[in-house]
């Protein structure tokens, strides 16, 4: 199946699929065995899912806790492939997903800017060009020389989202991200977010807050139990969804969706 | 196409792939700059609020030495039976067991040990047992270091053979150990027994090959089935060690070499280094059909 030049990805009758284990040792089988107990189940948690995103769209990706959020962008971003059906992608892939993942704590920021961009797909050269940017927006100040260890939970994850979002990408995806920093810094990232997505960038993002999908997105899809339940306006994906809407201009509330990535990846 | 008010068109001049689209190894040699970062994160991390640091990758291998040169060479009496420094003897098996032992286990647990990175990151998830690998080959370094220096007091020139077997040797270790380590880390993740089977296969490896006790003393006890003893590719990367350095360092290099290493020794090395090739790619093959299902199951 062919499809236009300016398809930017595409999701194409995509499952996946996870197996829960009731018994994991000898002799917890053994013991189920005995019992006639099954000795493992499936969850699907994303079921054949459809869609295709152009390029330069800005799709919100809303759902309750648990629905396949984290899954589906997962499966988009590569960590995970589909049980069936298939997900295409056009150019380098970007994300606030996880920031800061591969920190390690008795490295200095510095040498964990180093590492974290190159583990994001970044080359030397791009690095040390892009590495006051990184260290200006991330504004740890002299903490900079420090084992990250020593941070402020805060601290971290500023670095790790300014790592993250420094990668120059085609498809920039960002899963609830706004849980940590102060209100200046989300402030802060979020128009940086709005400054890519101007760019041109696709932009996928994964959130539970209707006001910044109002103001970020053009497109709204909703998983539900994995299905695709709802896919296009955004006001309307809003009002399917049931969720208040916030007042508009307001500041997202993004502290509801706190430990939301980390349902959606257990399960 | 839909024009956005305000914002810049982006064109993509790039074809729709699969994100997840994987080349193993290759890809890994292709990010060869994110290896070298995690190899140096390792290496950093190790050592890091240790006050002896680098020195520990010296003391390791010094005392394992000791050890074995103590029980095995005075107590046990070993030392008669080789000639030359029975120390050498020893450590030139140690520089590849080392070696292959620390790939094995290291890279075993890899791929767990990164968990976080391994969940939430698009990476080729070979690059944690190779990287493992890459983390033992550099304590390979001082270690060769040490042995050239002794082997120098005792009157040891270095030659161009023995160099080839010495490359051959790490050649092997280096193949076989990455290949083990890419199966048994994917192994690992499904059911942690591995790790601890890994324990227990690296002391039979570490007795299986002639480090110890001289190959001759294998040949006296077994026999006719001295060359199926050779068809271990360390012993045989164990015994092309001894012929890089430990050979030259006796009284007698040419007697010692026509009494203590087998015939066709490099034959059997090249036979070693090419089925620890075949088992790198059917580690692969299985590594890359079970990836899918390692994030979920982390």
């Amino acid at each position: 199946m062919s499809y236009p030049d300016n398809t930017s990805i595409v999701v194409d009758g995509v499952s996946k699929e996870f197996t829960l284990r009731y018994q994991r040792t000898l002799k917890q089988v053994t013991v189920a065995l005995a019992k006639g107990r099954d000795i493992s189940d499936t969850f699907k948690a994303v079921d054949d899912v459809s869609f295709t995103v152009e390029q330069g769209e800005s799709i919100g990706l809303m759902g309750l806790n648990g629905s396949g959020k984290s899954t589906l962008l997962k499966l988009i971003n590569g960590i995970m492939r589909p049980d069936s059906g298939q997900v295409l992608t056009r150019g380098r892939i970007a994300g606030l997903i996880a920031t800061g993942a591969g920190f390690h704590p008795q490295l200095t920021g510095r040498e964990n800017v180093f590492l974290n961009a190159a583990i994001l797909g970044m080359s030397e050269a791009e690095t040390k060009r892009k590495f006051d940017a990184i260290v200006d927006f991330a504004d740890i100040g002299r903490f900079l020389e420090t084992p990250v260890g020593n941070y402020s939970s805060g601290m971290f994850a500023r670095l790790g989202f300014a790592v993250a979002i420094h990668v120059d990408a085609d498809v920039f995806l960002a899963d609830e991200v706004l849980a940590v920093g102060d209100r200046p810094f989300k402030k802060k990232c979020l128009e940086r977010m709005a400054e890519i997505r101007d760019s041109g960038v696709t932009l996928f993002y994964v959130s539970h807050a209707a006001a910044s999908v109002r103001k970020m997105c053009d497109r709204v899809l909703v998983l539900e139990k994995g299905r695709l339940a709802f896919d296009g306006d955004v006001g309307e994906g809003i009002r399917y969804l049931k969720y208040e809407d916030a007042d508009p201009g307001n500041e997202p509330d993004e502290v509801d969706s706190l430990g939301d990535e980390e349902l959606g990846a257990d399960i | 196409m839909v024009t956005r008010p305000g914002r810049a068109e982006h064109v993509v001049d790039a074809p729709l792939t699969p994100p997840s689209s994987s080349q193993g190894l290759l890809e890994v040699f292709r990010r060869r700059y994110l290896l070298r970062l995690l190899v140096a994160r390792e290496l950093n991390a190790r050592y890091a609020a240790s006050f002896l640091g680098f020195l520990w990758s010296y003391i390791n291998p010094l005392s394992q030495l000791f050890i074995y040169w103590f029980v095995l060479g005075k107590i046990v009496g070993m030392e008669d039976r080789v000639p030359g420094d029975f120390a050498v003897h020893v450590f030139c098996g140690l520089v590849v067991v080392h070696f292959f032992t620390e790939t094995f286990a290291a890279g075993t647990r890899s791929i767990v040990r990164n968990k976080s990175l391994v969940q939430k990151m698009a990476l080729p998830r070979e690059m944690f047992p190779v990287a493992s690998m890459l983390v033992s080959l550099f304590h390979v370094g001082p270690q060769l270091l040490i042995l050239t220096v002794v082997c120098l007091f005792s009157g040891w020139v270095p030659d161009p053979v023995g160099l080839l077997a010495l490359l051959l040797a790490l050649a092997i270790a280096m193949v076989l150990g990455t290949a083990l380590a890419i199966l048994f880390s994917a192994a690992n993740v499904f059911f942690r027994d591995f790790a601890s089977a890994v324990g227990i296969l690296t002391n039979f490896v570490r007795f299986g090959a002639p480090m110890i006790y001289p190959f001759t003393l294998v040949e006296e006890r077994f026999g006719g089935f001295a060359p199926y003893y050779l068809l271990n590719p360390i012993a045989d990367a164990v015994l092309l060690v001894q012929r890089a350095f430990w050979v030259g360092a006796t009284p007698d290099p040419d007697a010692t070499a026509a009494e203590h290493l087998p015939d066709h020794l490099f034959l059997y090395g090249l036979g070693g280094l090419a089925a620890s090739l075949v088992v790198l790619a059917v580690a692969q093959a299985v590594f890359s059909r079970f990836e899918n299902k390692v994030p979920e199951r982390l």
